[in-house]
């Protein structure tokens, strides 16, 4: 019976229904707030229940598409309503509503103005994550991918920092640029396939001179959303600027957009231009690893070196994919579920202390670890988490990037092998200066210990990025079938152009 | 000349539509003084409106010519008349309590709209440069004398004068033409011109001519270069009577472009894509260059409809059957944009006064949280960010100017959609993002209110409804290709 739910529409539209419901609520402002933040916890909470049957229901030995489910939208036209998920989005959901949540629960504290506007904007946001990552159809695909960039202009301009609005602009203009040179792109290829349905256009077979402009065209979006060297800017910006909660979404969720479209849609569609242009890709991971750590390093604001650190962690994801191996694969959805989890708790780690210091200058601190000893605890685990200590989950990332670039070459092994060593100096050193040390600043005595709510949203993320990093097969069994139908893909493709040649 | 039943049938509501200017003449003239009389006008005039639309609506689908195949009615006048229908019903429905505020409520506002009405419905149906040029004198009269309507104001005057002169200067341009094409063709019905020239017979004065008559019709869509009237003109007519210019004519000059090149000058498509892809690209770039700078809003609406109005004929330069349903698409997204914004900017007002700077939105975000809200769909569907409305009438736009081989138009094209997209989110950030302590009057006329309901029920929605719209429009496009 419950085989037959269309359980992806309902993940995915169900935070909408409770728009809906927030839009109705009324009363005096306090109220208002209250209540409004109930109403997003309830439906966002509920929503991530109903994406545990996701888990539970998925045939990790299956390939090909699963809770598959298609509409009739514009007939005859090749563009419908599709949707699924496989080995490579469904973890993507699951990390979605979960993080949903939390980031609301985040903010229960730190948002104390237009509540109802804020919880309405994180349950759109929540939508067209989903949406994004279960459409099977492209043009689907697109209104999701994009639609995300309303929400969060108004979450990072409406409750950011003070200079949000030029934040929010450059985040939205920067993304709309790569967006839009995606989009001709994609009109190319619905006019050379006839269809938008995703699986259909894996099958099709793009000429190889035009597989190369629509690499390029993917690559100006995607590069943007994952972000890569040089196109990365805008993020420190989104990231110091946007509230404690966008962040956790930003950096959870948002940055996996990229990643997942160039193993949607580069890598199987355009196999022979992702060979060709897989050195390219390479370079311009190893310059973000190297220089934005170094970047990192010399940070005076704690979100903006976490938000540098981000970029070196997912130039450890470009350079997985384009490995084009199984361990290397593997290894960057790997790394970016636990990336999504770390610098979602990372994210949060500040927020907690700007919550009661309103600063986020790393000299301001000093000492919190005698102030609030299980906070500091919390915080450890993740920072280490994130320099890839073993028996976290970060540890099983990079390890198995590290593993496919040396099969695809030593030296960028090498020069990748070199950003965990910067990861390790600048997040360790953060650790010791705000941790560690004398109390300079009498403010920091006064900081309250950690809330039960604070812990509630530490709790679930440690355990994960704890049982990823102790038993990452439960994670890489789900992927596995799937990245080896990328992989066939990639290698048909080779064996079809060696037959030609 | 004895017309038969048959002849005059095809275009009913053009003649219900006429008829009725001529009794509201005369209502306008014994009615009575005041305010009440200009309502009842009014009221009378929309009541016609539906009449025409239900006649229209419900009218066969058929082919059919009247008047010795000057007019001419199929399935695309039907789609495009519904369209300057709406947009026209809309905009006179929205003006009433704004035009009394301004005291400039005269009865002969909702006539002279009326008989613009009849002049863009015949546009649509032009079938011969005779009837083409006069549908198109008979729409910009009326609309000359209303940008020129608050009498007492010296900019109101000015952008009726300009308009004037401008709009004359165009009209000889497309009569010039219009003399070229029937010197070499001999003959004044599209279908005898488009018989009479093909593409390697082609003598240099009738492109000439060709051009002439585009460059025309473009100065009505106002497309650049030929736009310079339009900023002026929208920020110096009243805002009701901007909202009207805004939103109808330009679907109206629109269809008629598409008649006149996929028509009369269907053989030599090389020749007059060329001009488009020109004007397209000078329009997307000036519009999205243009509003950037602005303060007055009624301003960046005009240069925001001259990018749109690039957009549009992006989708036109591709000459083919998916070009014309692109364009359909986006002009059925455009009315609905240009309705639901307007219908806000009327609202624009302060101690009475209306306020139409940018800035005077500051903080609309706590002070009227519905308007913008409205607004702020209506710009982000006008910056084409999906699931709006804008972004489908963008898909298939480009998906024709791609598929044409038209790649580096729809490149600029999408790129100056991001430049344009920076003063739609200006808008945005200053209701938004910024507080105010000087709040606009809260006064909502239900008509506004009815009019940015429709606006935002049909963009937010828009991606239900598109599969009927897209058979609409293909049907249309059919019978716009096999016109002749």
């Amino acid at each position: 019976m419950i085989d037959n739910w269309p359980i992806l529409s309902i993940v995915t539209f169900l935070p909408l229904a409770g728009v809906l419901f927030l839009l109705l609520i009324k009363g005096d402002e306090k109220a208002l707030a209250q209540n409004s933040r109930f109403v997003a916890m309830w439906v966002s909470g509920f929503t991530f229940l109903v994406s545990l049957p996701l888990l539970i229901g998925f045939d990790s030995s299956l390939t090909g598409y699963q809770f598959e489910e298609k509409g009739v939208w514009l007939a005859g036209t090749g563009i419908g309503y599709h949707m699924g998920v496989d080995g490579i989005s469904m973890p993507f959901v699951l990390l979605s509503t979960l993080l949903t949540p939390l980031s609301i629960l985040a903010s229960w504290r730190a948002i104390t103005h237009r509540v109802r506007e804020y919880m309405i904007a994180f349950l759109v946001l929540e939508t067209m994550m989903i949406g994004m990552f279960v459409s099977l159809d492209m043009l689907m695909f697109y209104l999701f991918f994009e639609a995300v960039l309303i929400p969060m202009f108004l979450i990072i301009g409406i409750w950011g920092g003070p200079r949000r609005v030029y934040a929010a602009f450059k985040f939205f203009l920067y993304t709309l640029l790569g967006s839009v040179l995606m989009l001709v792109c994609m009109l190319a290829m619905y006019i050379d396939a006839g269809t938008t349905d995703i699986p259909a256009l894996t099958a099709h077979q793009f000429a190889e001179p035009m597989q190369t402009w629509l690499f390029l065209g993917f690559l100006a979006s995607f590069a943007v959303k994952v972000p890569m060297w040089p196109v990365h800017t805008w993020l420190p910006d989104a990231h110091v600027e946007a509230p404690t909660a966008g962040s956790m979404i930003l950096a959870g969720v948002l940055l996996k957009m990229g990643g997942y479209g160039f193993l949607r849609f580069s890598l199987p569609m355009f196999p022979l231009a992702s060979e060709f242009f897989a050195p390219l890709i390479f370079t311009l991971s190893i310059i973000a690893v190297i220089y934005t750590s170094l970047v990192a390093l010399a940070q005076s604001d704690m979100k903006k070196m976490i938000a540098y650190s981000s970029v070196a962690h997912m130039g450890f994801v470009t350079i997985g994919i384009f490995t084009m191996t199984e361990q290397g694969i593997a290894g960057a959805m790997f790394q970016m579920i636990s990336h999504g989890l770390v610098s979602a708790a990372l994210f949060f780690s500040v927020g907690v202390v700007y919550d009661r210091l309103h600063t986020r200058e790393i000299s301001a601190y000093g000492g919190v670890a005698a102030v609030m000893p299980r906070y500091a605890v919390f915080f450890m685990f993740m920072m280490l988490a994130s320099v890839g200590l073993p028996g976290t989950s970060g540890f099983v990332g990079e390890m198995l990037v590290l593993v496919g670039a040396w099969h695809a070459s030593s030296w960028v092994a090498f020069f990748t092998a070199t950003g965990l060593v910067l990861g390790a100096t600048y997040m360790l050193w953060l650790y010791r200066r705000v941790m560690f040390g004398a109390i300079v600043n009498d403010q920091v005595k006064a900081m309250e210990p950690m809330q039960m709510r604070e812990f509630s949203i530490f709790l679930p993320l440690t355990f994960l990025v704890l049982l990823f990093g102790v038993y990452p097969m439960a994670l890489l069994d789900v992927m596995a079938v799937s990245i080896q139908f990328v992989l066939d893909g990639l290698s048909a493709s080779g064996l079809s152009l060696l037959a030609a040649n | 000349m004895i017309f038969d039943l048959a002849d005059i049938l095809p275009a009913l509501p053009e003649m219900i539509l006429a008829t009725l200017a001529l009794v509201l003449v005369l209502v306008a003239a014994y009615g009575g003084e005041g305010a009440e009389n200009a309502k009842r006008v009014t009221r009378i005039a929309l009541g016609g409106i539906v009449l025409a639309l239900i006649l229209i609506w419900s009218g066969t689908a058929a082919d059919q010519t009247a008047f010795g195949g000057m007019f001419k009615a199929d399935s695309f006048a039907i789609y495009m008349k519904i369209l300057v229908l709406l947009g026209t019903f809309g905009a006179l429905y929205m003006s009433i309590t704004p035009l009394a505020k301004d005291d400039i409520n005269k009865p002969e506002f909702a006539l002279l709209v009326i008989l613009a009405l009849v002049g863009m419905m015949l546009m649509i149906s032009a079938n011969d440069l005779m009837s083409l040029y006069m549908a198109v004198e008979l729409q910009s009269l009326p609309l000359y004398v209303v940008a020129a309507m608050r009498t007492n104001s010296l900019r109101s005057s000015e952008a009726g004068l300009k308009y004037f002169l401008l709009g004359a200067l165009s009209s000889g341009m497309l009569l010039y033409g219009a003399s070229l094409v029937y010197g070499f063709a001999g003959t004044t019905s599209f279908s005898g011109i488009a018989a009479a020239v093909s593409a390697d017979q082609l003598p240099v004065a009738f492109i000439v001519g060709m051009v002439f008559m585009v460059s025309g019709i473009a100065f009505k869509i106002s497309a650049a270069p030929f736009h310079m009237w339009t900023p002026d003109v929208y920020e110096g007519s009243p805002s009701p009577v901007t909202a009207l210019f805004a939103i109808a004519p330009k679907v109206a000059a629109m269809a008629l472009m598409m008649r006149l090149t996929y028509g009369a000058f269907g053989a030599i498509e090389v020749e007059w894509s060329q001009v488009l892809v020109a004007l397209s690209i000078a329009s997307m770039v000036v519009g999205a260059l243009g509003a950037i700078m602005q303060r007055d809003i009624k301003r960046m609406m005009a240069y925001s409809s001259i990018a749109h109005m690039g957009y549009a004929l992006a989708g036109l330069a591709a000459g083919s059957h998916q070009g014309a349903l692109g364009v359909m698409i986006y002009m059925t997204g455009y009315i609905f944009m240009g309705a639901g914004s307007f219908s806000i900017i009327l609202l624009m007002r302060r101690d009475g006064q209306s306020a139409t700077r940018i800035a005077d939105l500051q903080g609309l975000s706590r002070t009227h949280p519905m308007l913008a809200l409205g607004l702020m769909i209506m710009m982000f569907s006008m910056a084409g960010i999906p699931p709006l409305a804008g972004f489908f009438g963008k898909w298939y736009v480009f998906l024709a100017t791609v598929n044409a081989g038209l790649v580096p138009l729809a490149v600029i094209g999408v790129v100056m959609s991001v430049v344009g997209a920076f003063y739609y989110l200006r808008i945005i950030k200053i209701m938004y993002f910024e507080e105010t302590d000087d709040p606009l009057d809260t006064d909502m006329p239900t008509a506004n209110k009815m009019v940015l309901g429709v606006s935002i029920g049909v963009i937010l929605l828009f991606f239900l409804g598109l599969s009927p719209l897209l058979e609409a429009a293909n049907v249309a496009a059919t019978a716009l290709m096999t016109q002749l």
